[in-house]
């Protein structure tokens, strides 16, 4: 079954070509998972310096840095360039891309072609809200809501739609790409129930992807219509329903959630797996619990609207289902900890990042109770108490298993170590940033204050210059590793082809692997995760 | 600087109820979180690389576990579901005797009519103890209506009518917050309520009272408009009386029956087309461009003035 061949002479996939035309013409999904990488982290610093801004005029009550209309701008540009042009996108298609094909033993993704035209709707989707933000901006919330988006605002609103809404072809072209290439160009031995659950997790993504995609496209469209055309669809003066467009907002938008969050979970399953040296605890149960979450996911949308005037009974419909949703949820976290038991846990930078991951996502998880109960939510919803829960399930959960993931295989990607000190170091601090930033923006919403407010009644000031504070560590802790993690690309690549001894297929490759991944296809004798078996056989 | 409450004040029937099951949540929270925290630190430590604990007995699955886990949760969930929905619903329907007030939201500000005639901008004052229920609407975007120390809060959409309600149990002064993004001065449409002792506030409303009652302005919108021409007591020959209307179930050309509410009332102004009363023609012109939000509230007091059904108990709260 080995195939490694450490052979320092054979090209990998950076070495085989050289040149401009090399990259951007490639169908290498290696290749494209490093353009997405680079693309994606320029949106999250883009999406950071909005961040950095709100947070220091939060400093007061006063609106002394920034005026109403900057500020609105800011929350809008930062929702938008995080959730669509950063979280979306990111584990999907830079690790996914990377990472799914020699997962299951392919040389690539099933449409190579399909695969660098996604890369490219994304970048001209990008390019194109870029440049909508920058000419004047768009002030409407990312969320859209009409008739405020078509009737009112009086900034870029049609062009940053047009911007998503190409953008939401290359999500589109991703997902359909991952399901075909799982379904048909599995190695032999590699049945469904062999697959790792970092597999599933991106499986049970784009079948998300797929059918929800369409439906934020079709909403923007027609939000461009009444804006372009004043046709009435949303707008009452215009004889248009604005409930209308929340149901088929959230109809996408929440699933996005756990396009978001889904893939992490893979990630984690992985991560804690290597470094307890332990099969996954439940791992039929894990696989199921992502599917089952992706399909309750399409049902639980009208939780955003339990004041919004939707009638009671739906709100009671939709309370009822979003607790559902949560069951999956707690079976993985469950599961997680219960791999643990009886392992051989060795404390490296990734496993870190998981063990954060576990943590920050059940605080999420356990105040999305809070919000699901309606009673309880008609108090919090639209205060900082919805933004402290979503930023803990999208940052603390999506964004702490991307990166754990990067470092995890940061040594397949680039055949480069990073150090580990530094890198140990920003886990820490990031935990430790990012809960002194979000934590007390509970018990702002629990005092009422609302979500995007640029100035607050004083007694708000306490708590939110501590989450001020938090924020300046949290931004540390992203700027640390962009450092280090440059910086190994100085040294030389002997990360060797399994630094952690960890089992799956793309661990049979060299580091960085060469452009067809596997010299042979590999075939596939037992289930994922069997590191027991490697311990008894004195790996 | 360190003075800073950490929960907000409770000042409605409804508050404490609200904190009760948000403090049950945080148990929940505390024993999920706890058991998880716990079996993280406690594994982490045992079963750290070099320690000599037996690993002797691993297992990789368990039914009954994965059952326990999932089925657990599931049952304190319910629990939670039923509390939440029960209070939901109890939030939604308003006491029968409830006070009226009708808001108006518009960019950026909280316009407040009083039966009595009395308006407020960006101010409620309301009586402790007394149910005071809001009938809300929109003219321009969407806002919502927000009191953190009533655990109160309703979207105020254009284009239709919502309603909230809630009993102020303190006198005092609380915060008004528009909880909807709404534009460029968001942050700045607040305002506040005024919770005062009974005598006080039948004070005030009789001290700042600018206006006639809404009746009487709505009898006078009624004949300035030419409603009275045809929904006349004596001649129902073009369109129905409106006496005893309110609160009624009224039979549609359509077949379908409607009860006389505040919805109804407003949709049958401004496209009488959409809810023609059976047995009359669509004769009557829209109002859409003529009346004001404020003055289509004055219209539907009056028509409230001219009475409800005649049975009681009939009377259905929207």
């Amino acid at each position: 079954m080995k195939t490694v061949n450490e052979d320092a002479l054979q090209k990998n996939y950076i070495t085989a070509a050289y040149g401009i035309r090399s990259w951007l013409l490639t169908r290498d999904h290696k290749r494209i998972a490093l353009l997405y990488l680079i693309s994606i982290t320029l949106f999250f610093f883009v999406g950071g310096f909005f961040a950095v801004l709100m947070r220091l005029e939060l400093m007061t009550p006063q609106g002394d840095l920034v005026s109403a209309e900057t500020y609105n701008r800011l929350f809008t540009m930062h929702g938008i360039a995080m959730i669509f042009f950063f979280l979306v996108p990111s584990i999907p298609a830079v690790l996914g891309n990377f990472l799914l094909p020699m997962m299951l033993g392919a040389r690539d993704l099933a449409f190579p072609r399909l695969n660098l035209l996604s890369w490219y709707l994304y970048m001209v989707g990008g390019a194109y809200t870029l440049y909508a933000m920058v000419t004047g901006g768009i002030d409407t919330g990312w969320t859209f809501y009409t008739p405020y988006s078509t009737g009112y605002s009086t900034t870029n609103v049609v062009p940053v739609v047009v911007g998503i809404f190409i953008l939401g072809f290359s999500s589109i072209l991703t997902g359909l790409n991952f399901i075909v290439t799982t379904h048909k160009m599995r190695a032999p031995g590699l049945t469904w129930f062999r697959l790792p659950l970092f597999v599933w997790s991106q499986y049970a993504t784009s079948v998300i992807i797929l059918l929800a995609t369409p439906v934020l496209a079709i909403t923007l469209a027609l939000l461009g219509v009444e804006r372009i055309f004043q046709v009435g669809i949303f707008d009452p003066a215009l004889g248009g329903d604005p409930i209308l467009f929340q149901h088929m907002f959230w109809f996408y938008s929440h699933p996005a959630v756990y396009i978001m969050v889904l893939p992490s979970m893979g990630v984690v399953s992985e991560l804690v797996t290597c470094f307890a040296r332990r099969r996954i605890f439940g791992y039929k149960f894990m696989a199921a619990a992502v599917m089952a979450i992706a399909v309750l996911g399409f049902l639980v949308w009208g939780h955003h609207m339990f004041v919004s005037g939707q009638s009671v009974y739906a709100g009671m419909a939709f309370s009822a289902l979003s607790f559902f949703v949560a069951i999956p949820s707690a079976v993985k976290v469950f599961n997680w900890t219960a791999t643990l038991h009886k392992g051989r846990i060795e404390f490296r930078t990734p496993v870190l990042y998981a063990f954060g991951f576990i943590g920050l996502f059940t605080i999420g998880g356990l105040t999305g109770l809070f919000l699901a109960t309606l009673a309880v939510n008609v108090h919090l919803t639209d205060t900082y108490f919805v933004v402290a829960h979503f930023h803990y399930i999208m940052v603390g959960g999506a964004v702490m298993g991307y990166l754990g993931g990067i470092h995890y295989w940061w040594p397949k990607m680039t055949g480069r170590m990073y150090h580990e000190g530094w890198a140990k170091f920003s886990a820490l601090i990031l935990f430790v940033g990012f809960n002194l930033t979000f934590f007390p923006q509970f018990i702002l919403g629990y005092l009422g204050m609302p979500r995007r407010y640029y100035i607050y009644p004083e007694e708000f000031q306490v708590l939110n210059v501590l989450s001020t504070a938090g924020a300046s560590i949290l931004g540390l802790g992203y700027i640390i590793p962009m450092i280090y993690l440059l910086w190994s690309l100085r040294k030389p690549r002997t990360a060797g082809p399994n630094p952690w001894n960890a089992t799956g297929l793309e661990w049979l490759t060299p580091s960085p692997p060469p452009t067809h991944n596997f010299d042979k296809t590999p075939i596939v004798t037992e289930g994922p995760y069997a590191y027991e078996e490697k311990s008894a056989n004195g790996e | 600087m360190w003075d800073f409450p950490l929960l907000p004040e409770a000042a409605s029937s409804t508050a404490a109820e609200v904190d009760a099951l948000f403090w049950l949540l945080i148990g929940v929270a505390a024993f999920f979180g706890g058991i998880i925290t716990a079996g993280l630190v406690y594994f982490n430590i045992r079963y750290r690389k070099n320690s000599k604990a037996s690993r002797a007995g691993a297992v990789s699955e368990h039914l009954p576990l994965e059952l326990l886990w999932s089925i657990v949760p599931l049952v304190i969930s319910a629990g939670i579901f039923g509390w939440g929905a029960k209070l939901y619903f109890d939030m939604h329907v308003p006491p029968e005797h409830a006070r009226e007030v009708y808001v108006v939201a518009k960019q950026w500000m909280w316009k407040i009519q009083h039966p009595q005639g009395n308006r407020e901008i960006n101010e409620l004052h309301v009586p402790v103890g007394v149910p005071i229920k809001l009938v809300m609407t929109s003219q321009d975007v969407i806002h919502s209506f927000f009191v953190p120390a009533f655990r109160v809060k309703q979207d105020v959409l254009p284009g239709r009518y919502t309603t909230t309600w809630f009993e102020a149990t303190k006198p005092g002064e609380y915060h008004l917050f528009c909880a909807e993004y709404c534009g460029t001065s968001h942050a700045s449409m607040k305002g506040r309520v005024v919770v005062m002792k009974q005598e006080e506030f039948e004070r005030w409303l009789a001290g700042s009272r600018l206006a006639e009652p809404m009746t009487a302005s709505g009898d006078q919108l009624f004949r300035q408009f030419g409603c009275v021409t045809c929904h006349s007591q004596t001649s129902q020959e073009r369109g129905p009386s409106l006496h005893g209307l309110f609160g009624s179930t009224v039979r549609l050309a359509d077949g379908s029956t409607v009860t006389a509410d505040e919805r109804y009332i407003r949709e049958s102004i401004l496209n009488p087309g959409g809810a023609l009363v059976a047995g009359y023609k669509p004769l009557m012109p829209t109002y859409a461009q003529q009346m004001s939000q404020e003055q289509l509230f004055q219209i539907i007091e009056y028509i409230k003035s001219l009475g409800g059904p005649q049975i009681a108990g009939e009377r259905k709260n929207p």
